[in-house]
């Protein structure tokens, strides 16, 4: 069992996710969509972590605790994926290669279990990144 | 209200007859009228000035998808040209695709009032409308691309004309539009499955009709529907080494429709179809067979598409005719097919002098034009911007009514190409009366537009004020001098208001969105027809197609009785 | 209780037109025809996360004000700013955006949409190559291979293969769906079977039937792929939903499209390859890919930000298109991108037409410049040079990197939305907005660029305007300030 493993992460839509945005992003549904992320069934293995409990997701922007959950439809070894969001922008890499875009797929990022953590709900994610 | 009197002007109205004639023009609530009050009337001294009614385009790519698209895709060709905003005008960029508000400002400064945007995809029709709305100082009118919408192919091909004529009517009204647009009749059909004709007599794929077919058809519905303009056509082949037989026999063909001795058929920027030889190294002119028999038959009227030598950008509803382009260029390249109407492409260009074939094809459209001798048949235009960019138009007058112009451009042109031109031969100048039936008379009369072109009492008060001295100034001899003139008039006045002084804006004026109101007699059961056909035909609903009121913003709806 | 037909409904790029809405009371009861998503803002948009009325931000909390002290205050503010940005655009009609444009014209700031985060390097694509694209009608009427590449329809845009691509009726192809139910039977089936067997399915050889939709990495491409009727190829780094409906899917390495794209491309020339896979794909799958896109009667290719946002960004675009391009040499191809946003393309087409350029449009000078990287939103905030926002029908403060939201929030921001967003709980002003397509009826681009009209089926709340009367007013007053401004600088003159 690894403490922590180095993954590639992925951002992007679920159906939940855009169902969550039409109810409001304070919504119960919008925290439910996307204060998660997908893993590999494999990855969680050998992390030690099991499927709804929570991870902790590191990148060199910044850190944030999300629900774990084995990705349904076949394997993504070494693939994370976490729903557009606040909860992925606390992480996503801000580089625009100087063309307005920035990386929202492909970039590095480490995950380990954090079971006693919690995640935290919009407005305290507001409030811990921008004060507000 | 508003009363002007343009005093002592050499006016020049072909329409009736008045050729330098020195005047005064008179102007109420924005009409032409007998007089005024002399007290009251706002007065504008035209001595020593040239008069002429506003400038009419009857073909300009200014609005809708395409040529939005092409914008898009065009940041280095606005970057040369910025606008800035000043207190009464909006910021915008050019070059060859202007923005919106840039486009009016830039055809008001030359004179222009009236302008036509040739090609509208019936899908897209409220976006041509939406921009059209956002282009000030000009009068504009549109035509939907009808030549190879699944509905005329289907009714032509069972022979019903009555039903064709039907669906072109409630098309009409449903686009706002004013005029049948043909493109490549047939060819865009089959460029939905990356096909095309090469003749008039090849049979569109699944769909058992034929161009010839199409144009004849389409020319008697709009005889039938009484429609001001004729059809407007962009032939088969254009674009092609040796096209020129085909666009005779598109003319021979229409021979046979009954005209009562008025033209039923438009040929636009017919310089792109008037190319013999039969590749690209022995490609040369046939302006001399073609002059030859627009001379001896008057059933049509032609527009030139003249070459500029210029960066500009080609955007027609010639979906594989672009293709060509892109394949011989590699440059970039859009595509945009339309489901049941038609399709479209876009690609940059640039006509070089020391390209023989661009040089022969800037001679091939000013023969043309010295070669026809009959004015009222063929008018000025660049296909703008496909040929070149509109604002190069005093170049064409220049080029139009002086010799020494012309042959001064010429002598810089590739050798092959001055070998080949006819245009040393040519002699022939137009005047400044004959310029007038080119750039505003011709194209009003051939477009059915009653109250432009012309200064006679009941029409629209559009005035054209040119520094140009016709007792004083030889334009023949004196090209730049008259070039400048045509670049920048000394007024341009819109409805009877004064919009540009000396080649600047001095006010805002929105212009009409001109459309035709059509009436045919069974006009119900089309409507019945289309709700059941629309789910099978097209993406979107039958009730959200239309343009709605809402979306022409200065509406001038023209009412025209069908005899159908 | 009327029931409403032809509605457009305001999400995503499909645009919809067909939605059935019953309204009671001025209350919508029912919508018919949408897809979930539809659902959820037809029935959720009154919800409690509502913005009833204009808010201040005053000693750190958001405090209700009148419209009037809410618009003056803006107003000063945009005045005011040196380089303020005026963001979103891409949730409301065009007639907002188009004040949208005199506004930003108005304040020398910069106007920019969510194409920045979307499909901003897509327009960039084209802007190197052009684009071989047509409306949606024709892939109905004519497709018979349909690639989805770096996107998930299922999951973004829904009704996309039942309206547009392979469940629909054509002129000239029918719909698969009859294929798809019953692949989808026969894979219920074999479960049953291997379960009985008390056999566990391999997760990375899950077959489902006879068309297998498998990992392409051992086994050859699948009969399905030389069928009759149209054809559905997914290529994306993970199984999505969408791949488990096509008949073949490709799993490309992340960050690596750009070497595939251009190893199909050499392949579409009939060029010999040195490598024996690329991107994670054999050589040889390739290839019979390949035959089958050679030997098609018309393809097209819709991409999303699998290739727009992985390395790359706008490159792939040029690449993806390039092919198209080079297909065209073979047989009839097209291209087009999966707009996010229900009206994203509506404000590039707005912003084109009246300055020429579709998005990151900096009027500081007194006329338009465009340069991404430099003039894009998302680099000015990154550099901290903006020192004003205002942001409208979006939600960057839920869709921006950490570092730019930090930059909005340092300086003034103006944010209206009818729902109380991540942004809005970040706003110094806040105001309330109508929705567009259920409460204000307005013009939208479809991802096609289609106009689509939109409509009005209820009565936004009492007090609560809509974006383009906001805009007017805001607009308004930004000049009455400036001409005081003025005056007053001509008087101490």
């Amino acid at each position: 069992m690894q403490q922590k493993l180095h993954v590639t992460l992925l951002t992007g839509r679920t159906i939940e996710q855009g169902v969550g945005k039409e109810y409001g992003k304070s919504s119960h549904q919008y925290y439910e969509a996307c204060s998660m992320v997908y893993m590999d069934v494999d990855d969680m293995q050998k992390l030690g972590v099991k499927n709804g409990t929570n991870v902790k997701v590191t990148t060199p922007n910044g850190s944030v605790i999300l629900k774990a959950v084995k990705y349904p439809r076949g394997a993504t070894p070494g693939l994370i994926y976490i729903p557009y969001g606040p909860w992925a922008n606390a992480v996503v890499s801000n580089a625009t290669t100087s063309i307005g875009m920035p990386s929202f797929k492909g970039t590095p990022a480490d995950v380990e279990a954090a079971l006693d953590q919690p995640v935290l709900s919009i407005k305290e994610l507001l409030k811990k990144e921008f004060g507000r | 209200m508003t009363e002007m009197l343009i005093k002592n002007g050499f006016v020049f109205d072909p329409l009736n007859g008045i050729n330098g004639e020195k005047m005064d023009i008179a102007i109420k609530d924005g009409k032409i009228v007998e007089s005024v009050n002399d007290s009251r009337a706002k007065k504008i001294d035209a001595t020593g000035l040239t008069v002429m009614p506003g400038g009419v385009d009857v073909h300009t790519h200014i609005a809708g998808a395409e040529v939005n698209t092409g914008r898009m895709i065009r940041p280095e060709d606005h970057v040369k040209d910025v606008v800035r905003k000043t207190a009464l005008t909006r910021s915008g960029t050019g070059y060859s695709i202007p923005s919106t508000f840039v486009t009016g400002y830039r055809y008001s400064k030359m004179g222009y009032t009236t302008v036509m945007n040739p090609s509208m995809a019936p899908l897209g029709a409220k976006h041509t409308h939406e921009e059209l709305n956002d282009i000030p100082l000009l009068d504009k009118a549109t035509f939907p691309l009808l030549g190879d919408w699944w509905f005329v192919l289907e009714n032509l091909q069972r022979d019903d004309l009555e039903g064709c004529a039907r669906h072109i009517a409630w098309m009409m009204e449903t686009t706002k539009g004013y005029a049948i647009k043909i493109v490549n009749p047939g060819g865009l059909e089959s460029w939905g499955f990356g096909r095309n004709v090469h003749s008039i007599d090849d049979v569109v794929p699944n769909f058992d009709i034929t161009p010839r077919e199409i144009v004849c058809g389409l020319a008697k519905v709009n005889k039938m529907l009484n429609l001001p303009h004729t059809i407007h056509l962009h032939t088969n082949n254009l674009g092609i080494p040796g096209n020129y037989v085909t666009t005779l026999e598109t003319m021979k063909a229409l021979e046979s429709v009954p005209n009562d001795g008025k033209p039923i058929c438009h040929i636009t920027h017919v310089q792109f179809s008037s190319f013999a030889g039969d590749n690209w190294g022995n490609m040369r002119s046939a302006a001399e067979e073609i002059s030859r028999y627009i001379n001896n038959h008057n059933h049509m009227t032609f527009d030139m598409g003249q070459i500029i030598f210029s960066d500009t950008t080609t955007m027609t509803a010639d979906g594989p005719f672009e293709f060509t382009l892109y394949q011989l260029s590699g440059h970039k390249w859009v595509n945009s097919d339309v489901e049941t109407e038609t399709s479209g492409g876009i690609i940059p260009m640039h006509y070089k002098r020391t390209s023989a074939v661009n040089a022969t094809q800037w001679s091939i459209g000013l023969e043309l034009a010295l070669m026809v001798k009959d004015p009222w048949k063929i008018f000025m235009t660049t296909d703008h911007p496909n040929a070149g960019p509109f604002f190069e138009y005093p170049k064409i007058i220049a080029w139009l009514t002086s010799r020494k112009a012309r042959m001064a451009t010429l002598k810089k042109c590739h050798k092959k190409a001055q070998k080949k031109s006819l245009l040393p031969s040519i002699k022939r100048e137009l005047s400044l009366y004959e310029l007038a039936i080119v750039t505003r008379a011709g194209q009003a009369k051939a477009l059915g537009l009653k109250n432009k072109g012309h200064l006679g009492v009941g029409a629209d008060a559009d005035v054209a004020i040119y520094n140009i001295n016709p007792e004083t100034l030889d334009i023949a001899k004196k090209y730049i001098t008259a070039r400048k003139a045509f670049d920048s008039a000394a007024y341009t006045i819109k409805d009877g208001e004064i919009v540009v002084k000396d080649g600047e804006v001095v006010q805002n004026v929105p212009g009409r969105t001109m459309w035709l109101d059509v009436k045919t007699t069974e006009q119900l059961k089309v409507d019945e027809e289309m709700k059941r056909k629309f789910k099978d035909y097209w993406t979107v609903e039958y009730e959200n197609y239309p343009v709605f009121d809402h979306y022409v913003k200065v509406p001038e709806a023209i009412p025209v009785k069908a005899d159908v | 209780m009327s029931v409403i037909n032809a509605v457009t409904c305001p999400i995503c790029g499909c645009l919809c037109d067909d939605i059935e809405v019953t309204v009671v009371n001025n209350e919508v009861v029912k919508v018919k025809n949408g897809c979930a998503v539809c659902e959820a803002k037809y029935m959720g948009y009154k919800s409690e996360h509502r913005i009833r009325q204009p808010l201040i931000r005053k000693n750190g909390e958001l405090v209700p004000v009148s419209m009037d002290e809410a618009v003056h205050e803006a107003a000063e503010i945009l005045a005011n700013a040196n380089y303020p940005i005026l963001y979103g655009w891409s949730s409301t009609n065009c007639e907002a955006q188009r004040i949208g444009v005199e506004l930003a014209e108005e304040v020398g700031g910069v106007l920019d949409n969510t194409a920045v985060v979307c499909h901003g390097p897509s327009l960039m694509g084209t802007q190197e190559v052009g684009i071989p694209t047509s409306t949606l009608g024709q892939i109905r009427h004519r497709a018979d291979v349909i690639i989805y590449w770096g996107c998930n329809p299922w999951s973004a845009h829904p009704r996309h293969l039942e309206r547009y691509t392979s469940f629909t009726e054509g002129r000239f192809e029918d719909s698969e769906w009859k294929t798809y139910i019953n692949k989808v039977k026969a894979a219920a089936g074999r479960k049953k079977v291997l379960s009985a067997q008390r056999v566990a399915p391999k997760p990375q050889r899950e077959t489902v039937g006879e068309s297998a939709v498998e990992s392409v990495v051992f086994n050859k491409p699948p009969e399905t792929l030389q069928k009759e009727g149209r054809k559905l190829i997914v290529i994306d780094v993970r199984k999505s939903m969408t791949a488990e409906m096509a008949d073949y899917f490709i799993q490309v390495e992340p960050n690596k499209d750009y070497e595939l794209m251009q190893a199909i491309r050499a392949l579409v020339k009939d060029e010999e390859l040195d490598v024996d896979q690329v991107a994670g794909v054999p050589v040889e799958y390739l290839r019979e890919v390949v035959d089958v896109l050679v030997n098609c009667q018309f393809g097209v290719i819709f991409f999303g930000m699998g290739l727009t946002q992985s390395a790359g960004k706008f490159r792939n675009i040029e690449v993806a298109i390039s092919l198209t391009r080079d297909l065209n040499a073979r047989t009839k191809f097209l291209i087009m991108p999966m707009r996010g946003h229900f009206n994203v393309a509506g404000a590039n087409i707005v912003f084109a037409w009246q300055s020429g350029y579709a998005f990151g449009v900096d009027f500081s000078l007194g006329y338009p410049r465009y340069n991404p990287g430099e003039t894009t939103s998302m680099d000015v905030l990154l550099r901290g040079e903006s020192d004003a926002a205002l942001v409208i029908a979006s939600d960057p403060g839920a869709t921006f990197p950490k570092k730019a939201i930090q930059s909005l929030v340092k300086h003034p921001l103006i944010v209206i939305d009818p729902h109380m967003n991540a942004t809005a709980m970040l706003g110094d002003i806040v105001f309330p907005s109508a929705f567009v397509g259920i409460e204000v009826e307005g013009t939208a681009y479809r991802m096609d660029n289609v106009p689509l009209p939109l409509k009005k089926v209820v009565e936004p709340p009492e007090g609560v305007i809509s974006d383009e009367e906001l805009l007017k007013k805001i607009l308004a007053e930004v000049r009455r300030i400036k001409a005081q401004k003025a005056k007053k600088t001509a008087e101490v003159a």
